[in-house]
């Protein structure tokens, strides 16, 4: 079976400088990737180089279909939903306008994909017409999910979750993206700095090193690699 | 809070002025509906000004020609409704155009769209001289010459009929983005062009959109300021464009709700002025309503409804 997202020797630049060095990665449909790896080593741009925010080359597929030089708004479209550092919170909209902004792209009644999304964020009614910019930092990211999830995605791209937040949040967000993954069947790419809680939750990994893939397999295969557990999990 | 209890304050003000004085009322009136065009047009900069960050210095050009265009449909037996709404929509088309022809290109560099917007100012003006010529012209008033009379008070029927068409369209204007997909779109890609292409929507194409509905909306400021001064000229909305200028800075530039009673505000401030301040001439219209904008900033730098700016680093 042909991969959801397809990487092949993928490299992105900023300007003069390049950021990545010929990735190459699969992400089968219904599987939780993630991509570990230090500061600098070519997490985020490598989530950009699928949404198209950063200039890449190489071979991207998604669903058989090759992205080439597709900017966000068409990757969007096609059924591919970033969740950015620093969240992408419309900060001075309310909450709601901001799950309505997962949606913009459907016309009618979101009646149903509301109702689907408080079902896995209850809260959001209660703080509907609440300015998104006044949440918490752990609301915020559960909002970034929720939006995401509006967009009805084929594919999660999830920048850092965990950044920033209480360890009992980390913990709860990661709840909610398996639970996302095994009930709804969402295809998740995550970035993580915690290499610890995204091995637990991600079924394959792949450990960047200086843009380049140093080391990928299946997260239980990993977990015990000598190098891994020295360099991220520490101990 | 202050702000408001300013506000509150200036309109019982006004409303006891008016209660005891027909010629305060009359001032009022009149102060209004010339404030709803600043505020028309006002509104138009603030419009760009938060999806762009620039101010628009041909806002009141465009505005000109396209009452210009209204003009000539009337010349060519349009009726006046007909072409106030056919011109709307050539304005629309002119707005989306001028975005993609000229501003598209360089709007990347803040101080280029500046100098753009500057040499727009001068074609626009040079283009509507050389078709039309720089002569006075005279186009059908769309109200009439009717006056009314509430007691001892005297209403022009063109001042009421210039508040219902101004404060229908910002009304209608604010419907669309508060209440539709396409309202929300075009806010989203104004505050954050990054996330917006993030969740699928067409960035540059709102941002298109945008200047289209700003040309609009001083397209009716341009055609509800031609009956007000009875003629039209190439330089008809020079003068409009600082008083609008004055409006969206007093409201504090990013707020359309500041821009418009920031409009209203300074006409009807200018007029009572005029009429009860004995050396405040005609000719200190605009030196006093700058006067006014340099007091208000002294007082509060982001304007009556601007907030700080808060950036973390």
């Amino acid at each position: 079976m042909a991969a959801l997202l397809e990487l092949r020797n993928v490299s992105a630049r900023y300007g003069p400088v390049r950021a990545l060095h010929g990735v190459s990665l699969s992400v089968e449909e219904g599987q939780i990737v993630a991509v570990l790896g230090a500061n600098g080593a070519g997490k985020t741009t490598t989530l950009r180089a699928v949404s198209g925010t950063v200039r890449r080359d190489g071979e991207l597929r998604f669903a058989g279909k090759a992205l080439g030089g597709s900017g966000p708004e068409t990757v969007a479209r096609l059924g591919i939903a970033h969740v950015p550092e620093g969240r992408g919170t419309f900060a001075e909209l309310t909450v709601w306008e901001n799950l309505r902004l997962g949606a913009i792209n459907r016309r009618g009644k979101l009646d149903d994909d509301f109702a689907r999304v408080l079902d896995y964020f209850p809260w959001l009614e209660d703080r509907k017409h609440q300015q998104a910019g006044t949440l918490s930092g752990g609301e915020q990211q559960m909002l970034a999910l929720a939006r995401a999830f509006m967009q009805r995605p084929r594919l999660l791209l999830l920048d850092e979750p965990s950044l920033g937040l209480a360890p009992i949040l980390v913990t709860e967000i990661f709840r909610i993206i398996k639970e996302l993954n095994e009930h709804e069947g969402l295809t998740v790419l995550v970035v993580e700095q915690n290499a610890h809680i995204a091995l637990q939750l991600a079924q394959v990994a792949y450990v960047l090193e200086v843009g380049r893939v140093a080391l990928s397999g299946p997260s239980a295969e990993l977990q015990e690699h000598e190098s891994v557990r020295r360099s991220y999990l520490g101990y | 809070m202050p702000v408001l209890a300013g506000l509150a304050a200036a309109c019982v003000f006004l409303v006891v002025g008016c209660l005891s004085s027909s010629i305060f009322a009359q001032q009022t009136v009149a102060g209004l509906a010339q404030g709803v065009i600043f505020s028309s047009l006002a509104l138009s900069l603030v419009l760009i000004y938060r999806a762009t960050e620039v101010i628009n210095f041909a806002q009141g050009e465009m505005a000109m020609a396209t009452t210009y265009v209204a003009y000539q449909l009337t010349l060519w037996g349009v009726t006046y409704w007909l072409a106030f709404f056919l011109t709307l929509g050539i304005a629309f088309v002119l707005g989306v155009v001028v975005q993609l022809a000229v501003i598209r290109p360089i709007q990347h560099s803040v101080i280029a769209v500046v100098i753009v917007t500057i040499g727009l100012f001068i074609l626009i003006d040079g283009v509507v001289s050389w078709i039309w010529g720089a002569d006075l012209k005279f186009m059908p008033a769309p109200f009439g010459k009717t006056t009314y009379h509430v007691g001892a008070v005297t209403v022009a029927r063109q001042d009421i009929g210039t508040l219902i068409v101004s404060i229908l369209s910002v009304f209608l204007l604010w419907m669309l983005f508060k209440f539709t997909r396409l309202g929300l779109a075009m806010r989203a890609a104004a505050l954050r062009p990054a996330s917006a292409a993030l969740v699928g929507i067409r960035v540059n194409w709102m941002l298109a959109i945008g200047w289209g509905l700003a040309a609009v909306l001083g397209a009716v400021a341009g055609l509800m300021t031609e009956p007000a001064q009875f003629v039209l000229q190439p330089t008809m909305m020079q003068a409009i464009l600082l008083y609008a200028f004055a409006a969206a800075v007093l409201g504090g530039l990013e707020s359309p709700a500041g821009a418009v009673v920031g409009g209203l505000a300074l006409g009807v401030f200018l007029n009572l002025v005029g009429q009860y301040v004995g050396f405040a001439t005609s000719e200190l219209r605009l030196p006093i309503a700058f006067a006014v904008l340099l007091g208000v900033l002294l007082l509060k730098p982001t304007g009556i409804f601007g907030h700080k700016k808060v950036r973390r680093v």
